[in-house]
């Protein structure tokens, strides 16, 4: 008598699984920018929709397109392109050209990270490298900064914005001239601070009724969002509180040696993308330690160097470059910081 | 060194361990249902090797007569117990019969007498409390007795540390922090006398003066049962941690209870303790002041996937299939795992009997696995939730990445062999990476490799 063959399947234990993936940490982490994205889009208009759509769509695109040349099965569906190209059109000054958008977004995209494999693999924050790309490029674009709450936002888009490809982008004077309050002077909080020692008012600045890129100008709604991330376990608070913390310590330190120059820390706290930066960006988790003690000295490094960078620096804003520094030291940081593991026997003392 | 450890105040010293998991508890299937003697089988299928260390040697022949609890294989040495008949018979044969990790090993059958009493015949009372330590410890190889949490570690081995270790505190494990499984609560609350005579039984075989009973606050029916017998004198006490999986892991246990550390790689005796579970203790309680041995179990047989579940007094050497044919047992082996959810294995075979380690079986639905896992794996986010998870502070997260590259020499310097395996790292990981199974193999091809070079 012969029994019927049957195929066994054994599996090896834990047979249970928390009910959280990768594509639903993403996802979420979507969630918590598109309030962010939509008061960007309610400070500056049909302008920063446009940019928004063009930084995600190229993003997905690229991840899309470089899976198949690479002949395998697409990653778009784990959402992490989505989150890089809204993270980098907030970054953007919302008058900036879309094709320049379109540019940077590729090029973060795919050397940030298709590059070197894809998610999981990618030394830097992709949407950091793609503004830095642009940093270097597009250098009078990335730093013309346009009125928030301009009349007319809705209907019509801010002039620079629909420059042709591979154009100069076309001046926007007149139209600021035009839609402008008395007294614009298209600088951001930080370059007023930095180049005239004028500080803007705290509750301006977390409100975000400042110009500035598409999605820094919000303190307080950032962290809020990032709050909602917070609660739900899909982001390292430590890394926020290690970047915030520093930088309001740093800062504080040089305010208090000299007040009359240096910015206080709750400017430094809620001025230019250190919010976004901090509640975003640092938080990457592909590009941060993954050690606890790791996590908190990645936070504090990026804390101070944005304060240095801002500080001695020949730019006004240090959070991206603070940041990048922060993703290449990561490995470094994770391997000096391995945890002390239970029950470690301690080097055998010499007999007295 | 426990002079040290004593020298902190105890609000320092945490009630739980730090980082662990908190997966659904699930012990509602079980945890109000009395313990219920099985019936016997017609045939019980007695492994010769149901512990760890060498196997039983057989003491009887085919065709001979045997009385419910007689021994019927002796021990080999220091590291192996005997075996003891669980039901008055006649023995048929020793053959080799299937196992649940999956390769055939000698065991024992017998034939159970039908209709016959099974009444206890065999034992006689003695009385402990004139027994030199050495005496109960050779006693508790003789009952045969082995860790009945689940990794049937020889009793008596445990009882027998080295000559330097001074064992001040004996710990009692009533945690049963795998989900489902309600055993050891269930002993608790219905055998409270017996779990208090065992701990004594054991303090004064390693001449320990204090014991602690540790149970998890999902159990406070238990800790009450217990105090209502605790002896007036104070040297045994009940202490209620806080419900983490893995709580109730020796090195998770000693931390949470008298904030020590066992040694990587060392025993619990090492830091003054010795760490015993709930279900052992209660059978050393009730088994040696009679010289018996062990013959039967609690098992609890539970999970959506069986229709009558419960905790049951089940005959060692009983086979599976007769078990889970009376508890309208529906689906195939695949889904049957032994053990608790987060470290039990699914079982080879239907065939296979139960030993005195397993303490329960659990049965899912096709439709609860698919739910439970991932259906892609994505690649490693460096997200560190398995490094916030592991009980010992390990870095998955690293030892993951070095697996893949198969560097399993290099996994070493991030201490590879100190992982028990509780699964706590698979469970958080969001990106569904068989975290603990790549160790597991990771853990064999090193020791492969090792022997390898020890050869050349």
């Amino acid at each position: 008598m012969t029994a019927p063959r049957t195929k066994a399947e054994l599996r090896s234990s834990p047979h249970l699984h928390k009910p959280m993936s990768v594509d639903m940490i993403m996802r979420h982490v979507v969630y918590a920018l598109l309030p962010v994205c939509a008061y960007a889009v309610y400070q500056f208009g049909i302008s920063a929709l446009a940019l928004l759509a063009v930084c995600t769509l190229v993003c997905v695109g690229t991840e899309h397109l470089f899976c198949r040349l690479a002949g395998r099965a697409s990653t778009i569906n784990d959402w992490s392109a989505v989150i890089t190209g809204l993270l980098l059109a907030l970054t953007l000054p919302p008058s900036f050209p879309l094709w320049m958008a379109a540019v940077a977004s590729f090029f973060g995209m795919a050397v940030g990270k298709m590059f070197f494999g894809g998610l999981g693999y990618n030394v830097m924050n992709p949407a950091l490298v793609g503004r830095a790309f642009a940093q270097a490029a597009f250098t009078v674009p990335m730093t013309t900064w346009t009125p928030a709450l301009a009349p007319g936002r809705f209907t019509e888009f801010i002039p620079s914005t629909l420059t042709p490809p591979f154009l100069v982008p076309t001046p926007v004077d007149e139209w600021i001239a035009r839609v402008a309050t008395e007294g614009f002077t298209g600088a951001t909080p930080l370059a007023l601070m930095k180049f005239e020692q004028t500080s803007t008012d705290t509750l301006q600045l977390l409100t975000g009724t400042v110009s500035g890129s598409a999605g820094e100008t919000s303190a307080l709604l950032i962290l809020l969002c990032g709050l909602y991330l917070i609660a739900r376990k899909m982001m390292d608070w430590r890394i926020t509180a290690g970047v915030l913390g520093s930088a309001a310590a740093v800062s504080g330190l040089f305010y208090l040696i000299r007040p009359e120059i240096y910015p206080d820390p709750l400017f430094t706290l809620f001025s230019g993308g250190l919010m976004l930066g901090a509640v975003f960006m640092a938080t990457d988790m592909v590009a941060s330690p993954e050690t606890s003690k790791g996590v908190w000295i990645y936070g504090a490094l990026i804390g101070v160097l944005t304060v240095i960078i801002r500080l001695f620096g020949g730019l006004n804003e240090g959070v991206m470059y603070a940041i990048l520094l922060g993703n290449a030291m990561s490995p470094l940081i994770s391997r000096v910081t391995q945890p002390r593991r239970y029950g470690a026997v301690k080097k055998e003392k010499a007999p007295a | 060194m426990s002079a040290i450890t004593h020298a902190i105040p105890p609000f320092l010293r945490g009630g739980t361990f730090a980082h662990g998991v908190h997966p659904e508890e699930n012990k509602h299937y079980t945890a109000g249902k009395p313990i219920q003697r099985f019936p016997f089988p017609r045939e019980l299928n007695l492994l010769l090797s149901q512990h760890a260390g060498k196997p039983s040697v057989p003491l009887v022949y085919p065709g001979q007569e045997v009385v419910r609890g007689e021994p019927i294989a002796r021990a080999d040495g220091f590291m192996s117990v005997p075996l003891h008949a669980p039901a008055t018979g006649v023995i048929k044969k020793i053959e080799l019969i299937p196992t649940a990790k999956g390769p055939r090993k000698p065991a024992i059958i017998l034939a159970v007498h039908p209709g016959e009493s099974q009444e206890m015949r065999y034992g006689a009372p003695r009385d402990i409390d004139t027994m030199s330590p050495e005496d109960i410890i050779r006693a508790v190889q003789d009952a045969g007795l082995v860790g009945l949490g689940g990794a049937a570690f020889p009793t008596h081995v445990k009882l027998s540390p080295p000559p330097e270790h001074n064992v001040d505190t004996i710990l009692i494990n009533g945690c049963e922090c795998e989900p489902y499984l309600t055993t050891d609560h269930r002993l608790m609350i219905e055998q409270p006398e017996q779990l208090v005579k065992g701990t004594q039984i054991l303090m004064r075989a390693m001449q320990a003066e204090r014991a602690i009973i540790g149970t998890e606050d999902n159990k406070q029916d238990a800790a009450e049962a217990i105090r209502r017998v605790l002896p007036k004198d104070g040297s045994i006490t009940v202490k209620v941690v806080p419900t983490k999986y893995p709580q109730g892991a020796e090195k998770m246990l000693a931390k949470a209870l008298v904030n020590r550390e066992i040694p990587s790689g060392g025993y619990p005796s090492a830091v003054g303790l010795g760490v015993y579970n709930v279900a052992t203790t209660v059978q050393i309680g009730a088994l040696l002041p009679w010289q018996r041995g062990v013959i039967e179990r609690v098992v609890t047989v539970t999970g959506p996937g069986i229709e009558k579940p419960g905790n049951y007094l089940v005959a060692i050497g009983t086979p599976l299939r007769f078990i889970l044919e009376r508890l309208g047992f529906r689906g195939s082996s695949q889904y049957l795992i032994t053990g608790g959810p987060m470290m039990g294995e699914t079982v080879s075979s239907l065939d296979v009997p139960i030993t005195k380690g397993c303490g329960g079986f659990l049965v899912l639905r096709p439709e609860d696995v698919q739910e439970q896992s991932i259906p892609q794996v994505y690649p490693c986010i460096s997200c560190g939730k398995c490094v916030e998870a592991c009980p010992l502070y390990l870095n998955p997260c690293q030892l993951g990445k070095l697996a893949v590259k198969r560097r399993y020499e290099e996994m070493e310097d991030y201490h590879l062999f100190d992982c028990f395996e509780c699964g706590c790292c698979s469970y958080v990981c969001p990106a569904g990476i068989p975290l603990v199974q790549y160790f597991r193999v990771s853990k064999a091809m090193n020791r492969d490799l090792k022997s390898k070079a020890a050869e050349k």
